[in-house]
């Protein structure tokens, strides 16, 4: 230490590091907007940049040379680093805002009493009019019973790797429930179609598709399931133990309704999730253009395919159609989201 | 040279909860100031506002003033990363850096800044910081093990090396010994009575004993209920406030009547 | 000195033995027996997938008289049958990763910025809004990219062309502009951004306070404090990020379809068209296959199955090893 208290001793100490002044990235950030409008307004070209991007880069340059030279390399990478996080929540939130806009205006064009109750039955795809009922149909019934099978799997198997899973085989199973959440959506319509459909179980039919949402909701209902209910406390579990009720009575009636709002989130989720899924319902339910109640016999529509099917028609009216069925979509999405999320806030049990 | 430390008028806020008020306090240099007090008096919420730790915490704010050798640490154009390299902090739960070795992390905070004026190499800061904590003899033989495989006095010990490394002039001391077992306080108590020939050392700690061990001055807070604002009731030399405190509160704490 | 490294509990709720062993309640095994199978179905699950997928594809590979590793046409349904996943390899990987390139280092500084940048009243709104961009189903993306994107990305194209032609991968000879691999690229950037954002917020966030603190008690910045103790930490749960956002990618079908050409062949320059993926190329070859055709098909979902198996499995792996170096916590 003997050379360190020697230089301590005539080291003084300097608090006030010199910082640039508060107005500074303000100064700056207006500096760079005048050069954005030079460039679009004057004729110099920078390379052929949009405005906004020169703007932008002579803001992070010149913030981070002034800090550079003022206050030192440390301050500058420090304001180069905040710059450049705040910069790319921007740029995740500009397509979710533009997308959502988009969606809105061009699918308020089409919306109308007639686009929600019509189906494509009869219709020529480069007239107006027609709607998506039968697709609308086609996905409460698709998602129904794809809801009513994965649930019950889901939850008990759940309940299995909390509250009786140990050893290799808790882990095999946790683990591909993970492993499982990242099957492409199509292979889960492949394997459909080769096991139940190319096998002659079913035919094309909205059953079909449902097994195939089923597999694509199985993990996501575990999951959520699972983190429920390992935060339901275990002095709940032991008291009604200690009074003698069975383990599945425990389960039933104390542990799941304590954690059964976090349980219908997840399903939301999980339904949500699925309801936009295209792919899979492409090889399992096919297209139809017309209302079919009747899950198990004949092809069924669905909102995703229903979209898939006018763009791909490619006319000015079928594309309209497709924005159409995107709003509702996109709304029947984000009602499940919106509800689960609200579930989530007032019911969820306290957990400190 | 160490430094001296003039609290006036130091009102300390969470948000609109006012958890400290109207402190005045001097610490001297090279001396161990103890603050004690019941939970919840904020004596921990005074001891990050000195080196301005406290405003980590979103929507928390001092009024006051807190002068370093006459210079405000809250003044403006004060920048709080060179506040808090002068003024180090040890916390109550050792916290090495858990994926860094023993040497890493006494040379975390070094690395930051390459100081030209030390000709020092970085093994020497790290055989003088971790001689200077007390614990160079029992690691010397594993800088490059992990810092979390040693045990929690030797951890937390390695925090002051680390504090330390970066040649501060005042160590805070946050209830260091909360997480330790008797044997390593006793470990500790000895290093601050060695470091305060080089540092002002201000230790938070709910030991009674403990503070008439290590301090020289103590300072006593209390709150008259929850809710209300710690305020200081009373200073001087531990002598004093252990064996004849001026207030009522204070006799009563120390006699063990309640807190 | 066990004050620190706390004893490795694992929370075990009750000692199930105990209860299912010992009991005769007929109520008990038939609850355990339904929830252990529905355990063990997820396992069955996912053997099935492969077993009938590898069954299905059998034809094809038995009638195919190319390699199917190298073959760069797909023309299963000719006389005879000629088909291989070179093309498809190409596309998948080359638009995944640009989408990686561009959507990893921004997922994690939209984590960065709702962990340690947003105000905390503001954050969890934050995080709910970059989550609703998960939502957005993957058709309403690729009908976006196609009409609303695509004119945006084009012009982008030719700039990097004009400017940046002389590196190979961005010169454009066919000068085609629309439908490129950048523009599916771009658009599964989006769409595995709040995937990467979304898990390493969640690391971010269990960074020990104490270690934040550690390191701002040290004078350190905030940039400084994120490089030294939130980076660290938080490495295996970063890389497990990025890698389920590549698992997302690699899988997607309908968006990447829409804003892709079918052209099948491979073109490095990525600001033109060339090469398919394998999950696109399933859904637009399918309602015109036949026999052989499906077959195909069907193995090239196989292999795709197989990637993403791997990826995911890695992606797990690497998460679950954090626990070994949690350290002081």
């Amino acid at each position: 230490m003997a050379i360190a208290s020697a230089e301590r001793a005539t080291g003084s100490v300097h608090l006030t590091g010199r910082r640039l002044p508060r107005w500074a990235p303000w100064a700056l950030a207006a500096a760079s907007v005048g050069v954005g409008l030079l460039v679009q307004f004057s004729g110099i070209t920078a390379m052929g940049l949009a405005p906004g991007i020169v703007a932008a880069l002579v803001f992070l340059i010149g913030q981070t040379t002034a800090s550079g030279i003022v206050e030192g390399r440390r301050h500058a990478v420090d304001r180069l680093a905040t710059t450049l996080v705040y910069t790319t929540f921007v740029l995740a939130l500009a397509p979710l805002l533009w997308i959502l806009i988009t969606v809105t205006i061009k699918g308020l064009s089409v919306m109308s009493p007639e686009f929600l109750t019509g189906t494509m039955r009869n219709i020529n795809p480069r007239d107006a009019g027609g709607g998506l009922f039968h697709a609308f149909i086609g996905t409460l019934i698709q998602v129904g019973i794809a809801a009513l099978i994965a649930v019950p799997i889901g939850v008990l198997a759940a309940i299995y790797l909390v509250e009786f899973g140990r050893g290799k085989l808790a882990y095999f199973i946790s683990f591909f429930v993970d492993v499982m959440t990242g099957i492409p959506s199509i292979v889960a319509g492949l394997f459909i179609f080769t096991a139940l459909i190319l096998t002659g179980v079913l035919e094309q039919s909205g059953l079909a598709g449902a097994f195939a949402l089923a597999i694509l909701m199985l993990p996501v209902i575990i999951r959520a399931t699972e983190e429920m209910l390992r935060i339901v406390p275990n002095e709940l579990r032991e008291g009604a133990l200690a009074l003698g009720v069975p383990k599945w009575k425990v389960v039933l009636r104390i542990v799941i309704p304590t954690a059964i709002s976090g349980i219908i989130t997840g399903v939301m989720l999980s339904v949500a999730r699925v309801a936009g899924e295209t792919a899979p319902l492409l090889l399992t339910t096919f297209l139809a253009q017309s209302t079919n109640f009747n899950p198990i016999s004949g092809s069924q529509a669905s909102l995703p395919t229903f979209i898939w099917d006018q763009i791909s028609r490619g006319t000015n009216a079928a594309v309209d159609r497709a924005w159409g069925g995107a709003l509702a979509l996109i709304l029947f999405v984000l009602v499940l989201y919106a509800g689960a999320r609200l579930i989530s806030r007032y019911f969820a049990p306290k957990t400190s | 040279m160490s430094k001296q430390i003039d609290i006036r008028d130091l009102n300390v806020y969470y948000g609109d909860f006012l958890a400290v008020e109207g402190v005045n306090l001097t610490i001297k240099a090279n001396s161990v100031m103890a603050f004690i007090g019941p939970s919840g008096c904020g004596k921990s919420t005074l001891l990050r506002s000195i080196n301005r730790m406290h405003e980590v915490i979103p929507g928390a704010i001092t009024k006051g003033q807190i002068l370093l050798d006459g210079e405000d640490i809250y003044g403006p154009n004060v920048d709080p990363v060179l506040v808090r390299r002068t003024i180090g902090m040890v916390f109550q739960r050792p916290n090495p850096f858990p994926t860094m070795s023993i040497y890493e992390n006494v040379i975390a905070g070094l690395k930051l800044e390459k100081d030209k004026s030390r000709k020092e190499s970085m093994d020497d800061i790290v055989e003088s910081s971790l001689r200077g904590a007390n614990l160079w003899a029992e690691v010397k033989d594993r800088l490059k093990r992990p810092g979390a495989s040693l045990s929690g006095g030797q951890q937390q010990r390695l925090c002051i090396a680390r504090a330390i490394a970066v040649q501060p002039q005042v160590l805070l001391m946050d209830e260091p010994c909360s997480a330790l077992d008797p044997i390593s306080t006793l470990a500790i108590e000895d290093l601050i009575r060695e470091l305060k020939d080089r540092y002002t050392i201000i230790i938070v700690t709910h030991n009674m004993q403990q503070a008439g061990r290590v301090s020289d001055n103590t300072a006593f807070f209390n709150i008259s209920a929850v809710g209300q604002p710690g305020i200081m009731i009373e200073t001087g030399p531990t002598s004093e406030i252990f064996t004849k405190p001026q207030n009522q509160q204070t006799e009563d704490y120390v006699s063990g009547r309640f807190g | 000195m066990a004050t620190i490294t706390q004893p490795p509990t694992q929370e075990q709720p009750l000692d199930p033995d105990g209860i299912a062993g010992s009991s005769v309640r007929r109520g008990d095994r038939t609850f355990l027996g339904l929830s252990t199978g529905s355990g063990i179905f997820v396992l069955v699950l996912m053997a099935g997938i492969a077993v009938f997928l590898i069954w299905q594809s059998i034809p094809a590979f038995t009638e195919n008289t190319a390699n199917p590793l190298t073959e760069q046409s797909w023309l299963p349904d000719a006389d005879p049958p000629v088909f291989g996943f070179a093309v498809l390899f190409f596309g998948t990987i080359v638009t995944s990763i640009i989408a990686m390139l561009l959507a990893v280092p921004i997922g994690y500084g939209i984590a960065l910025f709702i962990a340690f940048y947003a105000p905390a009243r503001v954050a969890s709104i934050l995080g709910f809004l970059v989550d609703l961009l998960a939502a957005v189903p993957s058709i309403i993306f690729g009908l976006w990219g196609l009409y609303y994107f695509m004119p945006y990305v084009v012009p982008a194209a030719e700039w990097l062309s004009q400017y940046l032609g002389w590196i190979p991968l961005f010169a454009n000879d066919p000068e085609i502009w629309t439908k490129s691999i950048l523009m599916a690229g771009l658009v599964l950037a989006i769409m595995i951004l709040p995937t990467v954002s979304a898990i390493s917020r969640e690391v971010f966030l269990q960074v020990p306070r104490m270690h934040v603190e550690a390191a701002l008690a040290l004078g350190a910045t905030r940039w400084e404090m994120i490089r030294m103790a939130v980076f660290p930490f938080s490495r295996p749960g970063m890389i497990s990020a990025a890698m389920l956002g590549l698992g997302r990618a690699l899988g997607e079908t309908i968006a990447v379809a829409l804003v892709l050409s079918a052209v099948f062949e491979i073109n490095w320059q990525i600001t033109a068209p060339g090469g398919n993926s394998f999950a696109a190329n399933i859904a637009l070859k399918w309602g015109e296959a036949g026999d052989v055709g499906r077959s195909a098909l069907i193995a090239s979902g196989l292999v795709l199955f197989f990637i993403t198996l791997i990826v995911n499995m890695t992606a797990r792996w690497v998460i679950s090893r954090r626990k070994d170096f949690s350290g002081a916590n």
